[in-house]
């Protein structure tokens, strides 16, 4: 089977290989009663890939539904009160539903529905990707039923209110802590179960081969269209990009276009919860090992006996003992760094881009507006930083208000 | 010979299938699944798998999952279950053990050493739920050169192509996951099973087991029957689950689940 990446033998965007894998990392480890299904979902890709009607599909969706292209915004203030790099933010929150995750969505529903699937079952940690998948489910009159983790349930209510109102089915998942991971495998347990007409909507650059790959495709949007939009506007490219990482769609997005521009610094930012060396928290490449989790290899928060720890961050996005396999091998080859950022430095950062910019942002892009912060006033003016702003934090406002101490 | 072939030919010459229960290891906590693993083998069991715990069982439903959250919190590790094993041994050299679990454990111990150490332990055979033959090969060649079956899956999604692809290296026995979903769940109807078997046997010559749905005596032994051996898992762990007080084993616990192994092995033998 020939891939369009195939050409691009020298390039570090022409993963993963045959087997899903990026270096080590990816791969197919599902159960067997998933094994045909994973490669009839990648023959169905690769048709797709080749079909220029599937593009142009796309093409339509992105631009007047999604409402794409989205801007790349030069935030002066927020750069003044820096004193260092210039900062551009990429509006992916300005996206038909809040956040990047309908990029995705919108390519896996036209895919599905190719396949001539019925129903859609997703997982949602914060709920963005949950919330794109009930509307595209809602736009084309598929059946939706969502995976939560419980603890997600109650830390993201508008989330699930909006999911009701676009008439998905939300299931609570009440094993483990009740987050992403949990949420993650009762979506696969559905899969299994329902495998002859259900779709399973991945929302993240994670799972067995081909989603990290098709989800990175689908995402690589934004960088793609950040590559011209900064072109356009400083006649180069960016010194740095930086994005939040939890399963690492939004950064795999940003980053993917930029791979083979070695003088574009790429950082990644994982949550560090109450701290790197805390154990309370999500950082899993800064503080995890390579191990086998939901169809891939890839670094895991995981004890000395191969069980899986809890993750924790303030953001439920990124709320995940995991991350996308390609984000590992990026690590691991040093193309990307990966850093972390502490609970309360996001809480600071969603405050500040409030306050200069006039912009909510979702907790989980506040993990990377606070690494800018780090960078950027020890950067000369000239330089250039462009942040992923994946998401809005509409939905953070609770989640913010009661660390404030505010009563809503 | 391995154990676990002689076990097979001898049921042969007697003319019936395998029975083969399941118990999650340390659950609810090392003693008793060690005193119920010993006690197995009289009360019945022909080949015994031994579910190794792991914190995200995905294959698994609520009550193969509950059984791995005992386990854990009792303590489970790979190397405790590989101890368990070795104990089990010092009483009984004949009955195949086949350990049952994720790879992530396996990985985490190291796949070379595993393999030796299960070996050394007594175990004879090991199912990976999620190491599909496409990615085996984390394993093979150091099973292989330790002399570990590596068991290998098969489902109905399983297409006639795809079934001599997996079969093509099996080794031990067959293991024949009877619905499309979870453990625990559903059952696969007689009819079902006896229209899947032959294509199965077509791909290879190894002894088949039924697993996935199997809970009650007439099930047991149809399945021992279509199939070469039959699985009974959740509705073992069920059966214990409703003896324990507050998590903790009773009395009631290794007889309640012995004496449902006697009736389920009559069954088979019957």
């Amino acid at each position: 089977m020939t891939t369009p990446s195939s050409s691009l033998s020298n390039s570090l965007r022409s993963g993963p290989d045959e087997r899903g894998r990026f270096g080590v990392f990816g791969g197919r480890f599902v159960a067997e009663t998933l094994m045909p299904l994973v490669l009839e979902l990648e023959e169905a890709y690769r048709a797709t890939q080749a079909d220029p009607a599937f593009r142009e599909e796309l093409d339509y969706y992105y631009r007047d539904y999604v409402g794409r292209p989205s801007p790349l915004w030069f935030a002066k203030r927020l750069t003044e009160e820096l004193g260092g790099a210039k900062v551009y933010l990429k509006r992916e929150e300005l996206n038909h539903t809040g956040s990047h995750k309908l990029n995705n969505v919108m390519g896996q529903i036209l895919l599905a529905r190719r396949m001539g699937k019925t129903r859609i079952v997703a997982e949602t940690g914060a709920g963005q990707h949950g919330v794109a998948t009930a509307t595209v489910c809602a736009l084309f009159g598929l059946k939706c039923v969502i995976y939560m983790g419980a603890t997600d349930v109650e830390r993201q209510k508008p989330n699930v209110f909006r999911m009701h109102l676009l008439g998905a089915e939300v299931k609570p998942v009440t094993a483990g802590a009740g987050t992403l991971k949990d949420a993650m495998n009762e979506a696969m347990r559905d899969w299994v179960a329902n495998v002859a007409d259900t779709y399973f909507l991945v929302g993240t650059v994670a799972g067995p081969h081909p989603y990290p790959e098709m989800v990175r495709d689908f995402q690589s949007i934004i960088g793609t269209e950040v590559k011209e939009q900064i072109v356009r506007a400083e006649g180069r490219l960016p010194d740095v990009i930086v994005a939040a990482i939890g399963g690492g769609s939004n950064a795999m997005g940003i980053f993917h276009p930029f791979l083979d521009d070695a003088d574009v610094r790429l950082i990644g930012v994982e949550a560090a919860g109450l701290g790197l060396d805390s154990g309370k928290t999500a950082a899993s490449i800064s503080r995890g090992r390579s191990g086998v989790l939901h169809g891939n290899r890839t670094y895991l928060l995981q004890d000395k006996h191969g069980q899986i720890e809890e993750a924790h961050s303030i953001s439920a996005g990124l709320d995940y003992p995991g991350i996308g396999p390609e984000h590992s091998w990026l690590n691991d080859i040093g193309r990307a760094e990966y850093v972390g950022v502490t609970d309360q430095e996001a809480l600071d950062a969603f405050q500040l881009l409030t306050r200069t910019e006039g912009i909510i942002p979702a907790l989980e892009c506040a993990h990377g507006l606070a690494h800018v912060m780090k960078i950027a006033p020890e950067m000369p003016k000239d330089k250039i930083i462009v942040l992923n702003v994946s998401g809005r934090g509409d939905k953070d406002i609770f989640t913010v208000a009661s660390h404030l101490g505010v009563n809503l | 010979m391995s154990r676990i072939k002689a076990r097979f030919e001898a049921l042969k010459t007697e003319g019936r299938g395998a029975l083969i229960p399941y118990l999650q290891a340390f659950d609810p906590d090392y003693e008793t699944s060690l005193e119920l693993l010993k006690a197995m083998p009289a009360a019945g069991a022909d080949l015994i798998e031994i579910g190794v715990p792991f914190s995200d069982p995905s294959a698994d439903g609520p009550t193969i999952q509950a059984a791995a959250l005992r386990g854990l919190k009792a303590g489970a590790t790979l190397g405790g279950v590989l101890e368990m094993v070795r104990s089990f041994r010092e009483t009984d050299a004949e009955t195949p053990i086949i350990l049952m679990g994720y790879l992530n454990p396996i990985d985490s111990y190291g796949p070379a050493e595993f393999c030796f150490d299960a070996v050394q332990a007594g175990v004879d055979g090991i199912i990976v739920v999620d190491m599909p033959t496409e990615e085996a090969d984390l394993l093979d060649a150091h099973a292989r050169a330790a002399g570990l079956d590596i068991i290998s899956l098969v489902a109905p999604t399983t297409a006639r192509t795809r079934l001599f692809h997996v079969l093509k290296d099996a080794s031990g026995f067959v293991y024949y996951v009877s619905i499309t979903g979870i453990t625990g769940t559903g059952s696969a109807s007689q009819a079902q099973l006896e229209e899947a078997l032959p294509k199965i046997r077509e791909a290879t010559d190894l002894p088949v087991a039924i697993g996935f749905g199997i809970s009650t005596p007439e099930q047991a032994r149809a399945a021992s029957r279509i199939g070469d051996a039959a699985v009974v898992a959740s509705a073992l762990i069920k059966t214990m689950a409703g003896t324990l007080s507050e998590g903790q084993a009773t009395e009631k616990t290794v007889p309640s689940v012995l004496k449902q192994l006697i009736e389920l092995s009559a069954a088979v033998r019957g």
